[in-house]
């Protein structure tokens, strides 16, 4: 455990506004990957506020990099993105919009601190694994890091990067899965089984750590533990296991909220029941914070 | 054109045009330390593995995994790092071609494809190496630039020309030999220019790649058998077209025939339709390729008389679209 209490709770408070905007995003757009988007914002988050390096300039050529190879989760980005400055948060009311810079899938060219554009599922991890090795030509220290969605996993294109990534040894990148456990037909393993799937990881030359994502303390763990130089050689892959919607008790868990539309009162109940889960998180953080 | 080596006949007789590929890597690595190389398991095959030689930290073989490798070069480009990615063109463009869609052309990044093998010129390997679509796909992706040298060194220039300018590159090269064009390097290419190699005022034949060559040949042949003058331009920069080039043939000779080792339709047989189509004006035209259907095994040599891209095919259709009437116009100053 490496957060304080008070580290904690601020994380959580940065959180808690960030899943509000994400749900205002969907509310301004008419619909969005509100799912998607809840279950890994979490990781975002002690990403964005605890881990990556970054300055006021978007483009700085040190920065740390994120590839959001779940790349429909940008309606969880963006809100981070407008937060930190580089963005206006007045584009997140035009989300979608005919005309608006930011949508469904965010563009490198359009939107600040975007590092790569995504959206055709699979191609992140490659993406993030040549962004890696751009670090070790150029002689740079930032670090890259990448979230898949587990629904993604089905892409071959994901194992082509995972092999790359154990091969080339690139340990200055962390992986994440976003364990949803959820894909747009159904369940995954419903679906297309992808259980086992730390072994699958592991099988591919990962140390594999598997945490609750959305429990931001084990998330800090995680990436602390990759960061430090774990000793393995191997590139880290952290299993986020998540919860589609993480946060609105209406939609949590189901599938078939990967993508919606929310009238005048689910995002009324949505605010409500955001509020109740950020009073449950921050207990939380103060009953086990250091 | 860059500092490096001007490349002369020597070479010629010696070096496969991927070679020629290889050798310009090799110098431009030399100079620019962000240069890196991906390939997909035909470093060898490719020659992309001389930069590997050379540069081992800077090469990256990914594999039999071409998806995985332009995703990749899209992440180092983004980086900071200018990749050049080798592997046979009907893999780049196609196994690869989402991942070039949306990682590279959407982005608008400098990775630099350099295709090998390219038409039918992996002639026993059969249509499933041979790429006869790929100038259709790469040529309909937004910001992508699309080259097919004539030969070994039209191959040093367009490398070069891609290290030079922004954006994607698609550089489309022969497996093995080609027929010599270009005795040096040094001959005044230019990115998006074509090259008028005959002079001619009956009939324009514009060709790419090894047709060139082929081209060239069947103009001289038709000089004396036939008195014919039949103007050849080498159109190596197949997007952005010459477009000019192509209003001035429609203008100076009434009749056009394109050849490409690539289907008829989507390369440059319908780039230079299009053009054709914009003017309004009245052309006899004719495509030579492949007639919308499969290639088949044999030697690039036997395969190209097949789909009559060899100087033996090319005479045999400018005698037969010199046959054919256009509508006249007279009044060609206000559209061309």
């Amino acid at each position: 455990m490496a957060l304080t209490k008070q580290e904690w709770a601020a994380l959580e408070t940065k959180a808690n506004e960030m899943r509000g905007l994400c749900l205002d995003t969907t509310h301004w757009a008419g619909s969005g990957h509100i799912g998607g988007g809840m279950s890994c914002l979490d990781i975002l988050t002690i990403l964005y506020y605890r881990h990556m390096n970054l300055s006021d300039d978007p483009n700085w050529p040190d920065r740390d990099r994120l590839i959001l190879s779940k790349g429909h989760a940008g309606i969880a980005w963006a809100p981070i993105l407008c937060d930190k400055g580089w963005n206006d948060p007045e584009q997140l009311k035009t989300f979608n919009l005919t005309g608006s810079m930011m949508g469904m899938h965010l563009d490198s060219n359009k939107v600040a601190g975007v590092d790569a554009s995504t959206g055709s599922l699979g191609h992140g991890l490659s993406i993030a694994v040549g962004t890696a090795l751009a670090a070790r030509v150029l002689g740079k220290d930032y670090w890259t890091y990448c979230i898949l969605g587990d629904g993604e996993c089905d892409e071959g294109e994901v194992w082509e990067g995972a092999m790359s990534a154990a091969n080339f040894g690139v340990t200055n990148l962390i992986t994440f899965v976003d364990r949803n456990m959820c894909m747009i037909d159904g369940p995954t393993e419903e679906v297309m089984k992808l259980e086992p799937l730390a072994d699958k990881w592991a099988a591919f030359g990962f140390h594999v750590i598997e945490v609750d994502g959305q429990n931001i303390d084990e998330l800090d763990d995680a990436i602390e533990f990759a960061k430090k130089g774990n000793g393995t050689g191997k590139p880290v892959a952290v299993i986020a296991k998540t919860k589609k919607g993480a946060g609105i008790k209406a939609i949590e868990g189901d599938y078939l909220w990967h993508y919606g539309a929310m009238d005048e009162n689910a995002y009324n109940a949505g605010k409500e029941s955001l509020a109740e889960y950020y009073q449950a998180r921050l207990a939380r953080a103060q009953k086990e914070g250091k | 054109m860059a500092s490096g080596l001007t490349y002369t006949a020597v070479d010629s007789t010696k070096l496969a045009t991927a070679e020629y590929y290889g050798k310009a890597m090799v110098e431009l690595g030399a100079e620019h330390p962000e240069i890196v190389a991906l390939t997909a398991d035909l470093g060898k095959s490719t020659k992309i593995g001389m930069f590997g030689e050379q540069y081992p930290d800077r090469f990256f073989n990914v594999g039999i995994a071409e998806q995985g490798m332009m995703s990749m070069a899209a992440g180092f480009a983004k980086a900071g790092c200018i990749p050049f990615c080798s592997t046979f063109s009907v893999f780049a463009a196609l196994r690869g071609a989402d991942q070039v869609h949306a990682d590279i052309c959407y982005q608008n990044i400098p990775v630099k494809i350099i295709a090998t093998h390219g038409g039918t010129s992996f002639g026993q390997a059969g249509s499933t190496h041979h790429a006869i679509v790929d100038f259709a796909v790469e040529r309909s992706f937004p910001n992508m630039t699309l080259i097919c040298p004539a030969d070994g060194m039209e191959t040093v220039n367009a490398v070069r020309a891609a290290y030079e300018n922004p954006g994607p590159f698609y550089i489309r090269i022969n497996r093995g030999f080609d027929r010599v064009v270009y005795k040096s390097s040094d001959y005044g290419f230019e990115l998006g220019k074509a090259l008028e190699m005959r002079p001619g005022t009956d009939i324009t034949v514009i060709a790419c790649g090894s047709c060139v060559f082929q081209a060239m040949a069947a103009s001289d042949f038709l000089k004396n058998t036939d008195g014919l003058s039949v103007r050849v331009l080498n159109m190596h920069t197949i997007k952005p077209l010459d477009v000019e080039a192509v209003q001035k043939a429609i203008a100076d000779t009434r009749r056009i025939i394109t050849v490409e080792d690539h289907n008829v339709i989507g390369g440059l047989g319908s780039a230079v339709a299009e053009v054709i189509a914009d003017t309004g004006k009245g052309c006899a035209f004719k495509r030579l390729g492949w007639q919308d259907s499969f290639s088949t095994i044999g030697l690039h040599e036997d395969l190209m008389t097949l789909a009559e891209i060899d100087s033996n095919g090319i005479v045999a259709n400018v005698r037969a679209v010199m046959q054919k009437d256009f509508e006249l116009d007279d009044d060609w100053k206000d559209e061309v």
